[in-house]
C-alpha cells in the first residue's frame, strides 16, 4: 500500500448563498484546492453530497460536477453516506491513491440546503434514518439525538447545561474565522434560554441549515513536498435505529472506526493534538468525544463544561467552530473538518493555531452514529 | 407514499408483527432479510402490546406531512417482551411523560397525502390508565 498525503485544500465560506448554485460552490472549493496544491492534473473525482437528489432533484452528481470544473470526461462519482458523506468520500479517495490505481484524486463535498423551506430540509435530513419504522414515527434527526440526550442525563447525572456547553465552546473557536457561518461567541446563558427544538435539545444546541463546499486533493506522499500524510482512514457502520442497539449511549460505529484508526496509525488518543468531531447537536459531540476514547463514558459533558476541549485544554476540539458555528453544509462537512485539520498541521491556522500541532483527527458521522469515518493526519 | 409500499407494511404496523429467527431465536422489528447469525429462516413474531418509556423527545419542528401534529412526543420504548422500538406517545401532555411510564399499543392515523391521497395509519402508544 502506498503512503498517501494531502496536496491541497480549499473551501467556500459557509452560509446561505442565495445567489449561487451548487456547481459554483463546488467549483470555488475544488479550484482553490488545486491552486493550493499547485497541481492541475486529476485522475479521479469523488463528490460527497447527501441531499442533492432531494433538494435540487439532481442525480449524476459525478458527471455534472466534473463538467462544472471544466473537466468533462473525468471518472467521477458521488459518494453518499448520510451526514458522513464527506468523511466516507475522503476514505474512498484515500483507497484509490493507496492502492496505486490513481495518483491524483480530488474529493469535493457540497451541499446546498438553503433552496428549500425548513420542513423540507428536516425531511431530507431524516432521509439518513430508516424510513418505514423510524422516520414514519415523525421523529427527526434532532429528535433522535434528543432521546439520547435525555438518556445520557438520566444515566450519568449530567445536567442539560453541562451538555449545552458544547455549543458555547464551539462558538468560542469560530470568532474571527473568515469561513465560519456564525463567527461570534454564544454564551451558555443564550444557549440555555433558546427555544426548544426537540426537548431537551434547544435550538442553539443544533447546527443550522447551510450552503458550502470543501475539497481536498490527495496524491502519493513521495510526490508531494511538505504534504500532510494520511496515517489512517477508516469507516464503520452500526444499526440505523437506536432501538436496535444494545447500548444506545455507545456509538459502536465511532468506537470501531476509531479503534482501527488508532491501531493503523500507531497512536493513542493522548497523541492527538487537534480534533474535529461531529457536533450536529451538543450531545452528538459529547458522545463522539467519549467513543473516540478521549473521555471516559459519562464524563464528556462535565469535562467539556470544565474546559477540556478548549484551545488550552487537554484536547483542543472543533478549532474553527465545528458544525455548530463554522457550519454544517452536510455533504461538505467531513471535508471542512479535514481541510481545517490540515491548516492546523501546516501551522497556517492564524489566530486559531494550536501550537506544535503535529497529529490531527477528524470524525465524520451520519445520523446518531449509523456511519462513522475517522481520519488521522500527521505533519511529516 | 405509494400504495404497494404502504400495503406491504400494513400487517407489521397494524398488528405489531415482527419476525423471529428459527435458528437462534433473535427477534426483529421491523423484520430483516438476514439474521446476525447468518440464517434467513424466520417465523412471524407478535410483539407485546404493553411496555414502558425509556426516553422521549417532543418534536417541535416536524418533517413534511407531520407539521399539523406538533408538538408531539416520540419515545424509545421497551415492550414487556424486551423488544425496543420508537413510537409516538399520544393522549398525554408532553410535561406529563415520565421515564418508566407504562404504555400500551393503539392504532392511529399517522399522516395523510394531501386532500385525495392515502390516509396512513400505524401504531402509536398511549399511557395505561389504571
Amino acid at each position: 500500500m502506498r503512503r498517501v498525503a494531502v496536496a491541497g485544500i480549499g473551501f467556500t465560506k459557509v452560509g446561505e448563498h442565495w445567489d449561487r448554485n451548487f456547481k459554483e460552490l463546488f467549483a470555488e472549493a475544488t479550484l482553490a484546492a488545486l491552486k493550493d496544491a499547485n497541481h492541475m492534473e486529476i485522475d479521479q473525482l469523488y463528490v460527497a453530497n447527501m441531499m442533492g437528489a432531494h433538494l435540487q432533484g439532481q442525480l449524476s452528481m459525478g458527471a455534472i460536477t466534473a463538467e462544472a470544473i471544466g473537466k468533462p470526461g473525468l471518472p467521477a462519482v458521488r459518494i453518499e453516506a448520510g451526514q458522513a458523506s464527506g468523511g466516507v468520500a475522503f476514505h474512498e479517495a484515500f483507497k484509490a491513491v493507496a492502492s496505486g490505481i490513481n495518483d491524483w484524486v480530488l474529493v469535493g463535498g457540497v451541499e446546498k440546503m438553503s433552496d428549500l423551506l425548513p420542513e423540507a430540509v428536516t425531511s431530507a435530513l431524516a432521509g439518513a434514518e430508516e424510513q418505514d419504522y423510524t422516520a414514519y414515527t415523525g421523529v427527526t434527526k434532532t429528535g433522535l439525538s434528543a432521546i439520547l440526550h435525555r438518556l445520557y442525563s438520566h444515566e450519568f447525572g449530567a445536567t442539560p447545561e453541562e451538555i449545552g456547553w458544547f455549543a458555547a465552546r464551539s462558538h468560542d473557536n469560530a470568532v474571527g474565522v473568515a469561513h465560519a457561518q456564525y463567527p461570534f461567541k454564544l454564551s451558555i446563558e443564550r444557549v440555555m434560554t433558546s427555544p426548544m427544538e426537540a426537548d431537551p435539545i434547544r435550538m442553539m444546541e443544533c447546527a443550522a441549515v447551510a450552503d458550502g463546499a470543501a475539497a481536498v486533493l490527495l496524491g502519493p506522499a513521495d510526490k508531494i513536498e511538505a504534504g500532510i500524510e494520511i496515517t489512517a482512514s477508516t469507516v464503520a457502520t452500526d444499526h440505523l435505529s437506536i432501538a436496535a442497539r444494545k447500548h444506545p449511549l455507545t456509538l459502536e460505529a465511532v468506537k470501531k472506526a476509531a479503534t482501527k484508526a488508532y491501531e493503523i496509525a500507531k497512536v493513542e488518543p493522548r497523541d492527538i493534538d487537534v480534533l474535529e468531531v461531529t457536533d450536529d447537536t451538543t450531545i452528538d459531540g459529547v458522545l463522539s468525544l467519549e467513543d473516540l476514547d478521549f473521555f471516559e463514558k459519562g464524563m464528556g459533558a462535565k469535562l467539556v463544561a470544565q474546559g477540556a476541549t478548549t484551545r488550552t485544554g487537554e484536547i483542543p476540539t472543533n478549532n474553527f467552530g465545528g458544525l455548530k458555528a463554522r457550519g454544517n453544509p452536510v455533504g461538505a462537512t467531513g471535508l471542512y473538518q479535514i481541510a481545517e485539520t490540515v491548516l492546523q498541521l501546516r501551522g497556517k491556522a492564524g489566530s486559531n493555531q494550536i501550537p506544535e500541532a503535529k497529529i490531527g483527527m477528524a470524525q465524520s458521522m451520519a445520523g446518531v452514529g449509523s456511519t462513522c469515518a475517522v481520519t488521522i493526519l500527521r505533519r511529516v | 407514499m405509494s400504495v404497494p409500499r404502504y400495503w406491504r407494511e400494513e400487517k407489521s404496523r397494524y398488528r405489531l408483527v415482527g419476525e423471529e429467527c428459527t435458528k437462534c431465536g433473535a427477534k426483529y422489528y421491523p423484520k430483516t432479510p438476514v439474521c446476525g447469525c447468518g440464517s434467513t429462516e424466520f417465523k412471524p413474531y407478535k410483539l407485546a402490546e404493553k411496555g414502558k418509556v425509556l426516553s422521549w423527545t417532543v418534536i417541535r419542528n416536524a418533517p413534511l406531512g407531520y407539521e399539523r401534529f406538533v408538538p408531539y412526543i416520540v419515545a424509545l420504548l421497551e415492550l414487556d417482551d424486551g423488544i425496543r422500538l420508537l413510537s409516538q406517545v399520544v393522549d398525554v401532555e408532553p410535561e406529563a411523560v415520565k421515564a418508566g411510564m407504562k404504555v400500551e399499543f393503539t392504532l392511529r392515523k399517522v399522516t395523510e397525502d394531501g386532500q385525495a391521497g392515502l390516509i396512513q395509519y400505524g401504531y402509536k402508544f398511549r399511557p395505561i390508565v389504571d
